[in-house]
């Protein structure tokens, strides 16, 4: 009999052994400068503490009364932009993903799209809306302009990477009958990306609202000014109910769109 | 697909006439619903500054060029302060999301009643409140600088990390578990051998995932004093100093590309 005792031990997550070692020691010394160089002002933070304390209880209780004419006024604009904004920018977005399709563009509209989606994608909603409000004046017209352009950045790129994975044979049966561009785009790709058109719809729609929430801090217009406002005023009360009011529509809107997300599929 | 007989040849048509009708309807509301909260929209807009604003980024982009380059070396120390926002706030969010995502999963929840709701109530207010509103808040609180930054991107950033990973943990296959179960093991033998390896990689996708997105996130909560290339972006749009402002602007560019390259080859290197 062999007495030796057999154990068994979990894999490591990452064989080879240097590359563990490697690893390990690159994230030490990210995490060491890191430390070193941000500036962390112990003193104002506690200073800051019961100043923090003062401030979260001078939220309590929110009050939804006192200007409750603003708040609906801005929930209403919110959701306003937010439709018109995701109309908007789905229409965009649908010639730009068709570009951005590898499948169906020729190689200089592929580029020219890429690069449309990248530069939407890389600038943030409240960047993007501190241009359009300096450049078409405060409101929510900026605002919906803003949302449209942001929205072509997500929808196209999934919905782009939807179009290449679209079944070849079904388009090149349509194709084949003598169709004309638009007829085959129509009949051949359209049906095969209509649920997950859709569901990013629905997901975008859902975003924006969230979004216009902020864009208005930058004179966006929507439910963001009245919260700016009440922060300017220092009616905390106030700016807790706005807060309450957009995460209780946030969660009303998660609900019933991954709801009739589930419903579609 | 009905075959629609006109007098004397027959022709195809994608949808009968129920269908059409339905379609039409649902063009003609979506219309409706669309113009009605255009024309809301439209009657808070000074129109004449809309159409006046193609001179003014004309004008804009005229003061944008050239840009100052030399200005590119200030901003080396506000870039790594917004990387460092995101990687820091990223590892602090995920780590909170983990105890979260396992609260509100169903399968592994202690309690349905109690502590599920409550997580999952955390998770969608997180979600639901934008960073750049968390940065407002943290401002106030621990001053303004590079900490309220990576407190803020962390706090957004468990709500999103704790959906999905709960989700991933709700998909798991309870065979794995049985079998893990069926060889004596505790609770915590059955959460690390039966439950962690199958979401491991859900685990990690998800985490990079959100970095790249906190990036982004990043360079804007600076605008409200939260740290990060977004202070330089506030002080030089506020100086209407626009030539600075478009080398930020590049820089954002590059550092988002850059990002959205590293995360590309870390997805192919793992899956």
């Amino acid at each position: 009999m062999n007495d030796k005792k057999v154990i068994w031990k979990r894999k490591p997550l990452i064989k080879n052994r240097l590359l563990r070692i490697g690893l390990i020691l690159i994230i030490s010394t990210y995490l060491l400068s890191v430390f070193l160089t941000t500036e962390i002002d112990w003193q104002r933070i506690l200073e800051g503490i019961p100043r923090g304390k003062n401030f979260i209880f001078a939220f309590f209780p929110p009050d939804f009364i006192t200007r409750s004419d603003e708040i609906l006024a801005g929930i209403f604009e919110s959701l306003w932009m937010t439709i018109v904004a995701t109309i908007v920018g789905i229409l965009i977005s649908i010639p730009v993903s068709l570009g951005a399709a590898k499948n169906i563009a020729p190689k200089f509209v592929y580029f020219l799209s890429r690069g449309v989606i990248t530069l939407s994608r890389s600038f943030q909603e409240v960047i993007l809306a501190i241009f359009f409000v300096k450049l078409m004046g405060f409101g929510p017209f900026a605002g919906m302009v803003t949302l449209s352009l942001s929205t072509i950045g997500f929808f196209a790129k999934l919905l782009s990477e939807d179009i290449e994975d679209i079944n070849k044979s079904q388009a090149e049966a349509i194709k084949s009958t003598g169709s004309s561009w638009f007829q085959w785009v129509n009949y051949g790709v359209q049906p095969q990306v209509m649920p997950r058109f859709i569901g990013l719809s629905l997901y975008r729609l859902d975003i924006n609202f969230r979004e216009s929430a902020v864009i208005g801090i930058v004179g966006g217009g929507g439910i963001g000014s009245t919260l700016n406002t009440a922060f300017d005023r220092y009616e905390f009360e106030t700016a807790a109910a706005v807060l309450i009011v957009i995460i209780s529509i946030v969660m009303i809107v998660e609900y019933t769109s991954s709801h009739l997300r589930k419903l579609i599929k | 697909m009905p075959i629609i007989k006109q007098k004397d040849y027959k022709t195809w048509k994608k949808f009968d006439r129920k269908r059409d009708l339905q379609n039409w309807l649902f063009w003609f509301l979506g219309t409706l619903i669309f113009s009605f909260c255009f024309g809301l929209i439209s009657s808070k807009t000074i129109w004449f500054y809309v159409f006046d604003s193609h001179n003014e980024a004309l004008d804009l982009l005229g003061r944008m060029f050239p840009p100052e380059t030399n200005y590119f070396f200030t901003l080396i120390k506000p870039i790594w302060d917004t990387l460092n926002i995101a990687t820091i706030g990223t590892t602090i969010g995920t780590l909170i999301a983990i105890p979260l995502a396992f609260l509100s999963a169903n399968n592994t929840t202690p309690s349905k009643k109690f502590l599920r709701p409550l997580a999952l109530f955390c998770i969608v207010s997180s979600r639901s409140i934008n960073s750049v509103i968390w940065a407002l808040l943290l401002v106030a609180v621990v001053g303004p600088g590079v900490l309220a930054g990576i407190i803020a991107i962390g706090l957004r950033s468990i709500g999103f990390c704790g959906k999905l990973l709960y989700e991933a943990i709700e998909e798991i296959d309870d065979n794995q578990i049985e079998a893990i179960e069926a060889t004596g093991a505790n609770k915590a033998q059955i959460m690390t051998f039966g439950i962690v390896p199958q979401i491991l990689p859900a685990f990690t996708s998800i985490s990079i995932y959100r970095w790249d997105i906190n990036i982004r996130e990043a360079t804007v909560v600076g605008l409200v004093g939260a740290g990060g290339i977004g202070i330089e972006l506030d002080a030089q749009i506020g100086d209407l100093a626009w030539a600075k402002v478009s080398v930020i602007l590049l820089a954002i560019v590059v550092a988002v590309v850059f990002s959205e390259w590293i995360t590309a080859k870390i997805r192919k290197a793992i899956i």
